[in-house]
């Protein structure tokens, strides 16, 4: 397999002139009246600016992500559980993941959890307040069996604990998408990870193409798609641009929003984290671009963030994954909701047909 | 049979390793052999289990 070489950075991406401050603020209120005002969406230059606001001015940025976050999404946030029910030895080879049988890591795999087993998981999820409960596999995407499995559970977990059932099993034939939401599969996740000129640095087992095509059959069989990003894998600020327009073609339901948590063994298991007001900036840019969408707050949050967790939620995060992730752990489910109670933000279920 | 002679972190004797787990990382190896266990994370808790020693970590978020 080709290695991949990545030249040390720090967590934030440099090498573009910030603007100064008076050109900021002249931008930002450009942004408040094309999404607040006129109601209509920024192109690719606007954002490409607002990705270059200072420092001093990210939490102005913020604020105005929030804004346009109640004014498109309302004041809800949405608190979903994920369950790695597959876990490791996945054949694909995407350089971040400890779950790829191409790297050697401490995760070790694991069978298919059995039905209980699934279900405890979800129950677990319900108690934590949550309404959507996420059943990911690590795998390329689902064999017979597989999809067997999937469809025997996604009724059960349903009816049993009344959380709407998200899957995550890879790329999906036409078929298999059809089948999926006929079975009751409310959201499909399939994130696209990286901007395509990137992509290939990140996954060589797969296309970027491949991903946005599962991500249009999601679509089109009537999923709800959400489609997740991963930021602080040495991709640029105009590579991070053109991800957010992208994710506009592929038109998701919710995008969560993962930092490279760099995991030992992995090709890059030595990136620096990604710097918090930098991961901040990127939240509200990801609002600012995509001012409908559910915008979770996924993997990489606690160790990236750190004390400024808080801040994400009032720069355009609207959803959240409560708890643990896939292979790592969460802060405690307590820290979030007395976060979000603190906050006086309602939890509710959120829908792509707000 | 020692339940601290490995790192949970790395599965190297403690006299090597003191510890190296990252900070909400599960535990991944033995403590007591430093095999790797099949490790079962949920949004509430993770549990670990050894192919020698059967279920030797249990967590919560
Ligand atoms: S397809 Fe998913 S589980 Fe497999 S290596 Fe890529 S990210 Fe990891
Ligand atoms: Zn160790
Ligand atoms: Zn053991």
């Amino acid at each position: 397999m080709e290695q991949v070489t990545f030249t040390p950075r720090r967590g934030r991406v440099e090498a573009i002139e910030p603007l100064d401050a008076d050109e900021a603020r002249r931008a930002i209120h450009a942004a408040e009246a094309a999404l607040l005002d006129e109601r209509r969406m920024l192109d690719g230059d606007e954002l490409a600016t607002l990705a270059r606001v200072p420092d001093e001015s990210v939490p102005a940025l913020a604020a105005l992500a929030h804004q346009v976050r109640l004014a498109w999404c309302g004041p809800q946030v949405e608190v979903e559980g994920i369950l790695s029910a597959k876990t490791g030895g996945c054949p694909e080879d995407c350089h971040f993941c400890s779950q790829s049988s191409a790297f050697d890591t401490p995760v070790k795999a694991t069978p298919f959890l059995d039905t209980d087993e699934v279900l405890a998981a979800a129950q677990e999820t319900a108690a934590l307040g949550a309404s959507e409960f996420c059943i990911v596999l690590a795998i390329k995407g689902p064999d017979e069996r597989t999809m067997q499995r999937i469809l025997e559970l996604v009724p059960i977990v349903k009816e049993r604990t009344g959380l709407n059932v998200a899957v995550s099993a890879g790329i999906l034939s036409e078929d298999q998408a059809r089948r999926l939401a006929e079975g009751g599969v409310h959201r499909y996740n399939h994130n696209l990870e990286t901007a395509r000129s990137h992509f290939s640095r990140i996954v060589t087992t797969h296309t970027w193409d491949e991903r946005a095509d599962t991500c249009a059959l999601v679509r089109r069989y009537g999923m709800e798609l959400c489609c997740g990003v991963l930021l602080g894998m040495g991709e640029t600020t105009e590579q991070r641009v053109e991800l957010l327009l992208q994710l506009r073609e592929v038109d998701p339901a919710e995008v969560p929003v993962n930092f490279l948590n760099p995991r030992p063994g992995t090709p890059l298991g030595d990136m620096p984290l990604t710097e918090p007001l930098e991961a901040i900036r990127w939240i509200a840019l990801c609002r600012l671009a995509l001012p409908s969408v559910i915008l979770r707050y996924a993997g990489g949050r606690e160790v990236t963030l750190r004390d400024l967790q808080a801040l994400g939620m009032t720069s355009g995060i609207n959803a959240l994954i409560v708890g643990n992730y896939l292979t790592t752990l969460g802060r405690s489910p307590e820290e979030d909701l007395q976060m979000l109670a603190d906050l006086r933000m309602p939890v509710g279920a959120l829908s792509a047909a707000i | 049979m020692d339940p601290t002679a490995r790192c949970t972190g790395c599965g190297r004797p403690r006299a090597e390793c003191d510890g190296c787990a990252r900070e909400l990382d599960p535990p991944r190896f033995c403590p007591t052999c430093g095999t790797r266990l099949a490790v079962v994370v949920t949004p509430a808790g993770y549990r670990g289990r050894c192919r020698e020693h059967g279920p030797v970590v249990t967590g919560r978020s």
